[in-house]
């Protein structure tokens, strides 16, 4: 990633018009609209509490003014609700409707780039007939007529800035942020207002008194830069509007950079023995991911979170590139070990890799390593996978997995395949 | 609560979808006399979102909702 590439000036000769569509409760419209009667009622999508993944993906309107946060446990969210009506998640469904978006977004632009299943950017600047407000209008009205739900929409002449605007003001609008008003709009909203400003980097910045996004764009950028790094100069360039990243075309594939799974178990893990379970199935998903898409990685990560909610992350660097199951799960297993005692049981933990290339890739072997292990392992991959796609991914396991079904039986290849996509 | 129903379509020489007759409760055959307009459209009374031919039957004006590969009815 090339950050100063992100908030280049010069880069295009002419403004942009950029819109950015969000769905407005996403998940929640969806279900309301094929359920009239939960219609007028607070509504909230959440994940299956059975198996502790109890917490509030969606809410609608009528929820929002109960203070009801995205993220929060449902037992959180009955207690400043109690009426509250909470429904299943329904990936598929909400995929269909994405789908729907993206159809009417292809009516005005090829340049189309998904954020997530409920927003994208769309490029119009090539769309000559309307204005961008007159598209973002006509999008909106659309939507809601053709799909029963309700988007917001920024315009603007920058990414960060028309993300702005979708969240500006919602449900059903249109914001239009130009040169001659973003100043007004945006530098005086909070800096955690502005994308890739989290609670980490607000907290960085309150203690050196920037509190607005005007306060970022005013700030020196040696200050920024001292407290955050590289991310100070990024930030600096969204809040005077200089961010210069293009809009995707619809038909580019995303540039994969990373391959990973987590999952919260049934039951916390308790030993090394539960966590390793844990770990085969998850290595056994990412590294099928990495083969079906042709890569191989060199960084193993693992995602922590024991009972008490403390999290943390820790990574390793292998030898060489692989998507060999057996060499990701050890390395996943040698780096936990190095890194937790089971001080405390683990609530979830997630395997992703990085550092990609594409297997074909020429490799140097091994002068001493043992060649031919390698290809009978690359083989055995090859078959099980075969093996999976006809008879389900349930057809061959590595016997310790039997040893527990609680905690082995998930998939989280087929079962959860919503990936988000980093924006830079 | 929404209900699928039973249809006859066909395609036409240009690959469009028109459904041609309806199965109602008794499972009785309805002919569409005229589809007068056909468009995406979201059901808010039934719930649901789909394309939607504006039909008549018997006289009336019935939207029919084509949802993926089912069919479902819709009043005005």
């Amino acid at each position: 990633m090339n950050i100063f590439n992100a908030v280049d000036k010069t880069k295009y000769k002419q403004d942009r018009v950029i819109l950015h569509s969000d769905c407005n409760g996403f998940y929640a419209s969806v279900e309301c609209l094929h359920n009239p009667s939960i219609r007028n009622k607070p509504v909230a999508v959440s994940g299956d509490a059975e198996n502790r993944h109890g917490i509030i993906l969606a809410k609608n309107e009528i929820a929002k003014k109960y203070n009801i946060k995205t993220g929060e446990p449902i037992w959180q969210a009955q207690q400043k609700c109690p009426e509250l009506v909470t429904v299943p998640a329904r990936f598929e469904l909400y995929k269909r409707f994405s789908k729907m978006t993206r159809r009417i977004y292809s009516e005005y632009t090829d340049y189309i780039e998904p954020f997530g299943l409920d927003e994208a950017w769309l490029d119009v600047t090539q769309n000559i007939d309307k204005s961008g407000v007159q598209i973002a209008e006509e999008i909106k009205n659309r939507v809601k007529e053709e799909l029963g739900i309700t988007v917001s929409i920024g315009v603007s002449f920058n990414k960060i800035f028309a993300k702005f605007g979708s969240d500006y003001k919602k449900p059903d609008a249109v914001t239009h942020i130009t040169r001659e008003n973003y100043k007004d709009i945006i530098w005086n909203s909070p800096a955690q207002d502005l994308l890739y400003v989290g609670r980490a980097t607000k907290s960085k910045l309150s203690k050196i008194g920037i509190y607005t996004i005007g306060d970022i764009a005013n700030a020196q950028i040696s200050l920024l830069r001292s407290h955050l790094g590289k991310w100070g100069d990024l930030i600096y360039g969204f809040a005077n509007g200089y961010d210069s990243s293009p809009v995707a075309h619809m038909n580019d594939n995303t540039e994969v950079k990373s391959i990973g799974n987590s999952t919260t178990t049934p039951r916390d893990m308790k030993t090394f023995e539960d966590v390793k379970i844990v770990l085969y199935v998850l290595c056994d998903s990412v590294c099928r991911r990495m083969r079906e898409q042709g890569f191989m990685a060199r960084t193993v990560g693992l995602s922590i979170r024991d009972n008490e909610l403390n999290t943390f992350t820790r990574q390793c660097t292998l030898e060489n590139h692989t998507n060999l199951t057996k060499e990701v799960t050890a390395a996943a297993i040698a780096l936990f070990e190095r890194n937790y005692k089971m001080q405390r049981p683990l609530r979830s933990i997630g395997v992703n890799t990085t550092d990609f290339v594409h297997d074909n890739a020429p490799r140097q072997i091994s002068l001493l390593k043992n060649e031919e292990k390698i290809i009978c392992n690359e083989k055995l991959d090859k078959t099980i996978d075969i093996l999976k796609k006809r008879f389900g991914n349930y057809a061959v396991r590595p016997a310790v997995l039997l040893s527990d079904n609680i905690l082995s039986g998930f998939n989280p290849k087929d079962e959860h395949t919503i990936h988000p996509v980093g924006y830079l | 609560m929404k209900k699928y129903i039973k249809v006859t379509a066909t395609f036409d020489c240009d690959g469009n979808l028109l459904p041609e007759s309806i199965y109602w409760d008794d499972n009785k055959k309805y002919p569409i006399d005229k589809i007068t307009d056909i468009r995406y459209a979201a059901s808010l009374k039934a719930g649901g979102a789909g394309i939607r031919y504006t039909c008549r039957i018997l006289g009336k004006e019935r939207y029919l909702f084509l949802e993926e590969n089912r069919w479902f009815v819709d009043t005005k």
